[in-house]
């Protein structure tokens, strides 16, 4: 789960790591007052969406005066802004964070992930920040430093401090910053169940003292249930509000651009599915895992949050019993056929657990199912059912 | 022979009564597994399905000699549950829950390390040997008895290379699901090993999809270190990047990550790769064929 920066930088100064003086605002006139509270003669208004890229698609602006922090704030609030992030349709801006101004004299890069070839926590550092690190990554790999964190121990100093040297920071005042920014952040990733922080840039101001410029969190949303102050940062605004229905139903969906709509039980064979059908010429229009159990009160969920997607011109119902029943998942389908007044053609493939009865359901059920024998022939009859009906 | 469990293993449920292991270790005596007992704390002493719960791993496997776990624990409480298998010196420890927390896993390693318990999953459907033992929640029924070693990290997609193999008369050894998690107690190159010693396999299907490095490593592993032949998938090739599909760890994170960038290496690397998620089974007959197996 993602937050916004303005939340990762009251998360961090609740750790004691140096961010700029700065509050949320909603509307002009609350982005105004709080211009004005922190003081000072120059601010930077930042919209908030969950995605990068703001600066060059103009979500970030300097202003030179209070009045200049409403108008931009005016501007903001509102607008779509589209980056490389958030696709063609763009993210609307409805909050903006007010800070001050700092003047930057470096800027470095420093971000922690949970490494799956180490299965730690490591940290990921560079001395060139204010770009994209994956950028930094191909440009010129010798200037990714990465250090591993043993969790029984914890971040130790001279970890800090390794990093540190090789970003440069090799004097005893910056050094013991840096020191104590990375410890800090540590401690946060671990106590709220992060899977990823990033600070970019981590920037050096006049006077020397280094200060976290933007900062984004991810938190793993399988350990939310002990962290409800995280969780009530979610913004569902944010989220794709199908993917949210569906996550109410137990189901996990995606939408993609295709036009045979999925409805598959377990992530793999989902996107196995979605492989077959873009293998047989097709287009799959979502990922859609039923999970385990599938009542048919979730078949028919399914089978309804698909279709509302407008591009969907068939279904693909590729079901693997292990815990799952073919019978129980056929009865669905039939309830869902009725409820639903399907008339988009939909082609079965039903295999596992109690599969014979599941197939003599369908056939019985006197409805236009296309069953399929076997994967291959499910993505194979899904396609053909749309080149038929374009040609 | 068959790798890490066997018609001599004595298999124990952690969150024996709960309604879930209960039919599981149900399903799994009816297919001739030697469940000896479980465990749920605060239940020592009385019997369930016919065998003894216990209080405690420790208690478990000193009365019974328990050498594998079935842990059906919720995911709040599966990290402890795994610490307290490891603790007790069991050698195959089975973890089904989906949901545990990262950053519990990255724990759990951190304890499993230099000790020689094995960790299956999380979220696994968990690891059959057909005809001798089942630890977990995959239907026994698809599975036979055969040549086959089978390693994946999803469940169904699982089940569908096992449906296609058996569809061609090829059984199966063992298979193992490594689970869908980003950080999880087995990988690939741990069952590959295993494979490799076991002078009752004769090929691997490994299935992998988008996401980390496993496949990769496991790819150049074998390269330099096995003589039988492996079949490798990796679902994913219509996934977008930077979008998590379904599984914790199914995310691509960049250029290398895809299903594509991984099966082109796997190719490189010397494995039969089956393009087509539907064309698992007949790159495994193919595979046979040319090592003259089949």
């Amino acid at each position: 789960m993602n937050i916004h920066e303005y939340q990762a930088k009251e998360l961090l100064r609740s750790y004691q790591v140096p961010v700029p003086a700065g509050n949320v605002a909603f509307s002009d006139g609350q982005a105004y007052s709080i211009a004005e509270q922190i003081g000072g003669e120059r601010w930077v208004v930042k919209a908030q969406i969950h995605a990068g890229g703001r600066g060059k698609a103009g979500g970030v602006k300097v202003a030179d005066s209070l009045e200049e922090v409403r108008r931009i704030a005016d501007e903001m609030i509102g607008m779509t802004l589209v980056t490389h992030q958030t696709g063609p349709k763009g993210r609307v801006v409805k909050r903006v964070l007010v800070e001050e101004a700092s003047r930057i004299v470096d800027e470095f890069y420093l971000g922690f992930v949970i490494d799956r070839a180490t299965q730690r926590i490591t940290i990921v550092a560079s001395s060139e920040g204010g770009v994209e690190i994956e950028e930094v990554a191909k440009r010129s790999p010798d200037k990714i430093i990465r250090e591993t964190i043993d969790p029984a121990i914890g971040l130790a100093d001279f970890q800090c401090r390794k990093v540190a040297a090789a970003m440069g920071l090799r004097d005893k005042e910056r050094m013991t910053q840096l020191v104590r920014i990375m410890k800090r952040i540590y401690r946060c990733f671990r106590d709220k169940d992060a899977l990823q922080a990033e600070i970019n840039p981590l920037a050096q101001v006049e006077g020397g003292k280094l200060i976290c410029l933007d900062a984004k969190f991810n938190f793993d949303t399988n350990a939310l249930y002990r962290h409800p102050d995280i969780n009530e940062l979610r913004d569902l605004d944010e989220e794709d509000p199908k993917e949210v229905e569906a996550s109410g139903h137990g189901l996990n969906y995606i939408a993609l651009d295709g036009d045979i709509g999925c409805i598959v039980n377990g992530a793999g064979l989902a996107m196995a599915t979605m492989d077959a059908i873009t293998l047989h010429g097709g287009r799959p229009a979502n990922f859609l895992d039923v999970g385990g159990g599938a009542s048919p009160e979730k078949v028919t969920n399914a089978c309804r949050i698909v279709m509302e997607d407008p591009n969907v011109r068939a279904l693909l119902v590729n079901i693997f019993a292990g815990i799952n029943r073919c019978d129980w998942i056929a009865t669905g389908l039939i309830q869902a056929y009725r409820t639903l007044n399907i008339e988009l053609p939909m082609v079965v493939r039903l295999a596992g657990t109690n599969v014979e009865q599941g197939r003599k359901i369908l056939e019985d059920s006197g409805l236009p199912f296309v069953q399929a024998a076997n994967l291959d022939d499910a993505a194979a009859k899904a396609v053909a059912t749309i080149k038929g009906e374009s040609a | 022979m068959s790798i890490f469990v066997n018609q001599d293993s004595k298999v124990i449920f952690q969150g024996f009564t709960g309604q879930h292991a209960t039919f599981h270790a149900e399903e799994a005596i009816k297919t001739g597994t030697n469940v000896v007992g479980g465990v749920t704390p605060g239940k020592g002493g009385t019997t369930h399905l016919g065998r003894p719960v216990f209080d405690t791993v420790a208690e478990a496997v000193e009365a019974t000699g328990a050498d594998v776990s079935a842990i059906f624990v919720p995911p709040a409480f599966a990290a402890d549950a795994i610490m307290e298998a490891i603790d007790a010196g069991i050698k195959v420890a089975v973890v089904i829950a989906d949901g545990i927390p990262v950053q519990d896993m990255v724990r759990v390693q951190r304890y499993r390390a230099g000790r020689d318990t094995l960790v299956i999953g999380p979220n696994t459907p968990g690891i059959i040997t057909p005809g001798q033992c089942k630890v977990g929640i995959m239907p026994a029924h698809i599975y036979q008895p055969g040549r086959i070693g089978v390693v994946s990290r999803s469940g169904t997609l699982n089940y569908e290379a096992v449906e296609q193999m058996t569809a061609l008369g090829l059984g199966q050894s063992t298979s193992v699901g490594i689970g869908g998690d980003p950080v999880n107690g087995t990988d690939f190159v741990t069952v590959l090993k295993a494979f490799e010693a076991d002078p009752e396999t004769d090929a691997v299907v490994m299935i992998g999809e988008i996401g980390g490095p496993q496949e990769v490593a496991a790819a150049r592993w074998a390269k330099e270190n096995m003589r039988k032949p492996i079949v490798g998938f990796v679902a994913g090739l219509s996934a977008p990047p930077g979008r998590r599909m379904g599984h914790a760890g199914a995310i691509i994170a960049g250029e290398a990550d895809t299903a594509k960038a991984k099966m082109d290496l796997m190719e490189q690397l010397g494995l039969y790769v089956a393009r087509n998620p539907a064309h698992i089974g007949e790159t495994v007959m193919r595979a046979l064929r040319e090592h003259g197996l089949a």
